[in-house]
């Protein structure tokens, strides 16, 4: 028997658990798999984004409202959830937008070789990262 | 190859690759730019910024226009984005259809209500 007529294996339904959890990814990777959560993230919480567009802009007691939602939470929400959440998205918004950036700047210029690949993941996950601790941290009131 | 006409047409997928591809990307960079004019908007605010200046960044109505647009955008954007998250980890076509169907009234929903909150501003 050669080598080629040897049954490959086969990878049906992967186990989210058991398979995902081994998956080794490369910063590429990451920018990709996290692109495409952020992006579900901020999909599902929308009526949020918008409910936050809407008391923030129609008037002066709706903006009260949204800034008490920040500090005293709002129904039987707490503020410190509340906080989390915008944290959450500000993190989705960052790294989808600097991972789309990336993807244009990929486009316009070909630039498609393995070495930029890496080093524009890299900096993509630093600054996202970078940026969501910078302005987490001033959400959160630390300065 | 998949089957695109006749009974036996394949009623998943796509099927429109380039000109979504490239909507994904134009939409994109409208919405970039968006951010960047929003961004400037708030850092070149003098003082603290309390309603009045953040409410005057949207009531000017070139900017409603690009809010208007932008809304547009990052409806069709994401309607491709999800499809292409279900395509990808939903294979039986009802469950697929049901969930096309959810995003859809999802979006056009929100898409609504933000065009009410810049209405009456």
């Amino acid at each position: 028997m050669t080598e080629l007529t040897k049954k490959r294996p086969e990878f049906r339904n992967i186990n989210a658990f058991k398979d995902l959890t081994t998956y080794r990814l490369p910063p590429a990777g990451w920018v990709s798999i996290l692109h495409r959560a952020s992006g579900a993230l901020m999909f599902l919480l929308m009526p949020f984004i918008i409910w936050m567009f809407d008391t923030s802009l129609s008037s002066e007691l709706s903006y009260g409202s949204f800034t008490a939602a920040f500090s005293a939470g709002i129904g039987f929400v707490p503020g410190w959830f509340v906080k989390l959440v915008v944290l959450a998205l500000m993190w989705a918004y960052l790294h989808h937008f600097i991972a789309g950036v990336r993807h244009l700047y990929m486009d316009m210029t070909h630039s498609v070789t393995k070495e930029f690949g890496k080093s524009s993941a890299v900096v993509t996950l630093v600054l996202s990262i970078g940026l969501t601790v910078v302005l987490g941290a001033k959400l959160f009131g630390l300065y | 190859m998949s089957v695109n006409y006749g009974s036996k047409r394949v009623v998943t997928g796509a099927h429109y690759g380039l000109r979504d591809w490239l909507a994904q990307r134009v939409t994109g960079a409208l919405m970039a730019l968006f951010t960047v004019v929003v961004l400037v908007q708030v850092l070149f605010t003098s003082g603290p910024i309390g309603y009045e200046q953040w409410a005057g960044i949207f009531a000017a109505q070139w900017m409603k226009v690009l809010t208007f647009s932008v809304i547009i955008a990052l409806l069709y954007h994401v309607w491709v984005g999800m499809r292409d998250i279900w395509m990808d980890y939903v294979k039986p076509v009802g469950v697929r259809l049901v969930l096309h169907v959810f995003t859809l009234v999802w979006l056009v929903g929100c898409a609504g209500w933000a065009f009410q909150v810049l209405w009456r501003l």
